[in-house]
């Protein structure tokens, strides 16, 4: 609590002015909220992470995610040496692969003569830093070899490309296709929730029988047709772009709903009166004055509805509706896992759906963090554990 | 109240037509029409289709006519019961989906029917007893349920399935009975396999279904009627079961307004992972091969499904909550 330590003063009228009352600003009294949810605050840590990775993408992975080596086909999630002779030194093995006579699968057998050295900062395959700075730096690789060829943190897929690289890569499309579809229901659901909000009416009756529809239909199978009429020689941005437009299409009836409830209850408020009265324009009376106050309010529905469109992004992605490959997203690296047989061979290629759940749970918890501090004048009910 | 319901059945009919509009929207999207990809298999095959005859085979079905004539006579037909011809399957749209519809009406309201039977006394329990440590457990499934979507969690049960069970969880059928005809045997044996694919679908509402529970009924129990109750000198377990329970329970009925588009949804990637023989794959199939009219058509049946299980939700909440009665 920030208490002013100015002394009482008097105004001209004689009264005191008692400065010894507490004043916290909204912000303040949203911050200090905020604080008290530790779920909120892990959750908001693990995002900044995953959007860490999201820039250092090429730096994490070791290995060029998309070049297959055909010798090291499915190979298992490899581990790590980290004493080396009583030292401190990361190795692991050369892996040699043989072909099983019997199934015809290659199996991989350590070769306990061969140590490779795994390093940090190593030259790796060369990609942009920040998209324009060329370099072949990466945070870790092996000392006198090819990464692509012997270090393997999470494994192979069928091609031989590396799971562990893959995966940082696909990070990079997957958490931000949401932003992106975020930003287009944002637009969409404020606009759209404000005139219904403002104006009510005729308006205000049609846009919520326009949302109570399209709410009632199934999104998936609805989505999977309009996804599905995409050409199929579109290129992999189109693609990408179309998704997030699909994606967002139904997910701005929720925020609609929540700004419009807002626009009810501040239509009458006095502030609002009296920009109306001075002869402000709606648009500028919504922007300016009405929609900062119910601001933090928005930033928590954006944070929920952000996990639902990595999920919807994902399971589109899935089915093969979505983003197709060569494009990486976490969708289009658990397609490799869509059956039992593979699921039973190589369970390491359901590591991908781990990101999902961790950054869906994390946004969970950031998201309701941020809905209990947007009202810091509420009473403390559901502890929001 | 005969307000309220014609209202209702108003709105119905309106996100009906909604939703076969989206639904043609969906057949006419891709590129060319059936007559195209019809003469492209007939060339692929080896006979060759004059410009003549492919303009013919246009005005036979009617693709020559503007958009919303086009319109008018499917729906039209759609109503009569005719779903058009599947160009995959070459046969009439309504026997291809047949008994799988079913299957997934079946699928879907047993989901449902699960999500309550968790959610509902978990939400009681986690309400009466506020902050205790189960409390806190069940709000942290809670929330995992929430996270994780249906197919994947449907993908790590069959990965357990297989690892300590040796079985495959998939089908909704043991193989001798999948292609039987209907006997008491076969369904007893769809009881048997339809609890696993259920609770893997009731699980991503369920979470939504507790917190709501836990909240109304949280808000109840602090009511003065409560305390009245408990001067009368009923149990605890009469005082919550007889009066703020029910009340709480309204809500229950209307989240099946959201929980069926939710659930229905859910089915049809889960069906998929899990290989149920519902409409689901048959839609990702159809959509695949464009093969448009069974593709609208189950976009449709699946619109139409979630209309009705909402509208009869609205009817029940009707029947059970006098204020709407009242009030209306």
């Amino acid at each position: 609590m920030s208490k002013t330590t100015t002394p009482d003063t008097t105004d001209q009228r004689g009264l005191t002015l008692r400065r010894d009352v507490s004043v916290d600003s909204q912000l303040r009294m949203t911050w200090r909220r905020f604080r008290q949810h530790r779920l909120a605050i892990i959750g908001a840590v693990v995002i900044a992470l995953f959007y860490l990775v999201v820039i250092f993408a090429d730096f994490l992975a070791y290995a060029d995610p998309r070049a297959g080596e055909a010798g090291v086909g499915l190979v298992s999630p490899q581990r790590i040496h980290f004493i080396d002779n009583g030292s401190i030194s990361p190795y692991v093995y050369q892996l040699e692969g043989v072909r099983d006579p019997n199934t015809f699968q290659r199996v991989y057998t350590p070769n306990k003569n061969k140590k490779i050295p795994v390093v940090f900062f190593v030259r790796g395959y060369e990609y942009k830093l920040f998209g324009f700075i060329p370099t072949d730096r990466h945070l870790i690789g092996v000392e006198g070899a090819k990464a692509e060829e012997s270090l393997f943190l999470l494994g192979t897929d069928v091609q031989g490309r590396d799971l562990w690289s893959r995966v940082m890569l696909a990070t990079r499309v997957s958490m931000t296709i949401g932003l992106v579809g975020v930003a287009i229901s944002l637009v969409l659901g404020i606009v759209l929730g404000g005139i219904s909000g403002y104006f009510g009416g005729l308006i205000d009756t049609l846009i919520q029988r326009l949302i109570e529809i399209l709410r009632s239909i199934p999104t998936i199978p609805l989505w999977m047709g309009l996804a599905a009429a995409m050409p199929r020689e579109w290129s992999i941005l189109q693609v990408y772009l179309s998704i997030t437009i699909i994606i967002s299409l139904v997910s701005w009836t929720q925020l609609a709903r929540v700004v419009r409830g807002r626009f009810l209850s501040l239509r009458y408020e006095e502030f609002v009166l009296a920009a109306q009265v001075i002869g402000c324009r709606p648009p500028k009376i919504i922007f300016v004055h009405m929609l900062p106050s119910f601001l933090s309010h928005i930033i928590a529905v954006t944070t929920l509805t952000l996990p639902a469109m990595i999920i919807s992004e994902t399971s589109l992605s899935f089915l093969g509706l979505g983003l197709r490959p060569p494009a990486l997203s976490w969708g289009t690296l658990l397609q490799q896992a869509q059956n039992v047989q593979a699921i039973a061979m190589t369970p390491w290629l359901l590591i991908p759906a781990i990101p999902v759940i961790v950054v869906v749970l994390a946004f969970n918890f950031l998201g309701d963090g941020l809905r209990d501090a947007a009202d810091p004048y509420a009473t403390v009910r559901g502890k929001g554990f | 109240m005969l307000h309220y319901f014609l209202r209702r059945f108003l709105i119905a009919i309106i996100t009906v037509i909604a939703i076969s509009i989206l639904s043609f929207a969906i057949i006419q999207l891709p590129r060319g029409d059936y007559v195209n990809t019809y003469v492209a298999q007939q060339t692929a095959s080896g006979t060759q289709i004059s410009a003549e005859e492919s303009e013919n085979l246009r005005k036979q079905y009617g693709l020559d006519q503007p958009m919303w004539r086009q319109y008018l006579t499917w729906i039209s037909n759609v109503l009569r019961g005719d779903f058009g011809l599947s160009f995959e399957w070459q046969r009439p749209v309504s026997s291809v989906i047949g008994e799988r519809l079913m299957l997934t009406i079946v699928l879907t309201s047993a989901a449902v029917v699960f999500t309550w039977i968790i959610a509902l006394p978990i939400g009681i329990y986690s309400a009466v007893r506020q902050y205790s440590p189960l409390d806190y457990l069940f709000t942290f499934i809670g929330f995992i349920g929430l996270a994780i979507p249906s197919f994947l969690v449907a993908l790590i049960l069959m990965y357990l399935g297989f690892k300590y069970f040796n079985a495959d969880i998939g089908g909704l059928f043991s193989s001798e009975y999948v292609n039987a005809p209907w006997s008491r045997g076969r369904v007893w044996d769809l009881m048997k396999h339809l609890p696993l694919p259920a609770m893997v679908l009731a699980l991503s509402g369920t979470a939504e279904v507790i917190r709501v529970m836990r909240a109304n009924l949280l808000d109840e129990l602090r009511k003065p009627y409560v305390s009245a109750a408990r001067a009368k000198g009923l149990t605890e377990w009469q005082v919550i079961m007889r009066h703020p329970v029910r009340v709480a329970l309204n809500p229950f009925i209307s989240t099946i307004g959201y929980l069926l588009p939710y659930v229905i949804s859910g089915s049809v990637i889960v069906s998929l992972v899990l290989s149920l023989p519902t409409i689901g794959p048959l839609l990702l199939r159809s959509l695949l091969a464009q093969d448009m009219y069974l593709a609208g058509a189950i976009v449709l049946l699946l619109g139409v499904m979630t209309v009705i299980g909402t509208f009869i939700s609205d009817l029940l909440l009707m029947w059970v909550d006098p204020r709407i009665r009242s009030e209306m």
